[in-house]
């Protein structure tokens, strides 16, 4: 369906985004404060719309690119719930 | 603790949010989504809103009291189920009217439509219900 060249690139930015967040994972274990993990967490989720995106390149289906409007809609309200409950524990 | 651009987006991504779970129900027919994904996505909305201003303005949002919204979507979902024992098949068959549509075009429904409306239905019900007592505990001293 889709030509040689664009599944060949396709599947390279599959492999960066991955390595993307093998290193967000990374500041996920390591971070040493709770806002750095959520700023982690928030982007893992933003890497795998990305990644959803292209596998909908690299599959020719549409379909994918609702899933990844979706995660990124959703993720979003998780960081802003996480960041709240945070300001609340502070303000203890 | 207000944080005003947090307002304004959720002003502003509530339709756009409830537009796509539309969406996502309305196209559950024949492809990826359905009821249950697009009552979430309904959901998220209003507890977008209900994190940008308060639990009680997102309960006015809502309009209709959450426990009578899970038991219109229960009866429903049961009700689309019995419509087949009447036609004399099995309870849930699907049982499909043609409609006569635009320019002699004709139009497909179905009950297994009117029961994921049900299914979207109890799921913003009871996904709104758990979070607005959560959110309504926390901001009791």
């Amino acid at each position: 369906m889709t030509s040689e060249l664009v599944r060949n690139a396709s599947l390279a930015a599959l492999g960066v985004l991955a390595l993307a967040v093998l290193v967000a994972m990374v500041r996920l274990v390591k971070g040493p404060s709770l806002p750095d993990r959520v700023v982690a967490v928030d982007l893992v989720g933003m890497l795998a719309a990305g990644m959803i995106g292209v596998l909908s390149i690299y599959a020719g289906n549409g379909v994918y690119v609702d899933v990844a409007i979706v995660i990124a809609l959703i993720s979003f309200l998780a960081t802003v719930a996480i960041a709240r409950y945070i300001e609340r524990r502070e303000v203890r | 603790m207000r944080s005003i651009i947090l307002s304004t987006v959720a002003r502003a991504m509530l339709p756009i949010l409830i537009m796509f779970s539309l969406f996502l129900l309305w196209r559950g027919h024949n492809e990826p989504g359905g009821g249950f994904t697009g009552g979430l996505v309904a959901a998220a909305g209003v507890i977008l809103f209900s994190l940008a201003y308060s639990p009680r303005a997102a309960r006015r949002v809502v309009r209709v009291d959450l426990k009578t919204l899970t038991g219109f979507g229960l009866l429903m979902a049961a009700g689309s189920g019995t419509v087949a024992v009447f036609a004399g098949k099995p309870f849930l068959t699907g049982v499909w009217w043609k409609l006569a549509g635009p320019q002699g075009s004709t139009i497909e429904l179905g009950t297994p439509f009117f029961f994921d409306l049900g299914v979207y239905l109890v799921v913003i019900g009871v996904t709104l219900s758990i979070l607005f007592s959560k959110a309504e505990e926390e901001e009791r001293p």
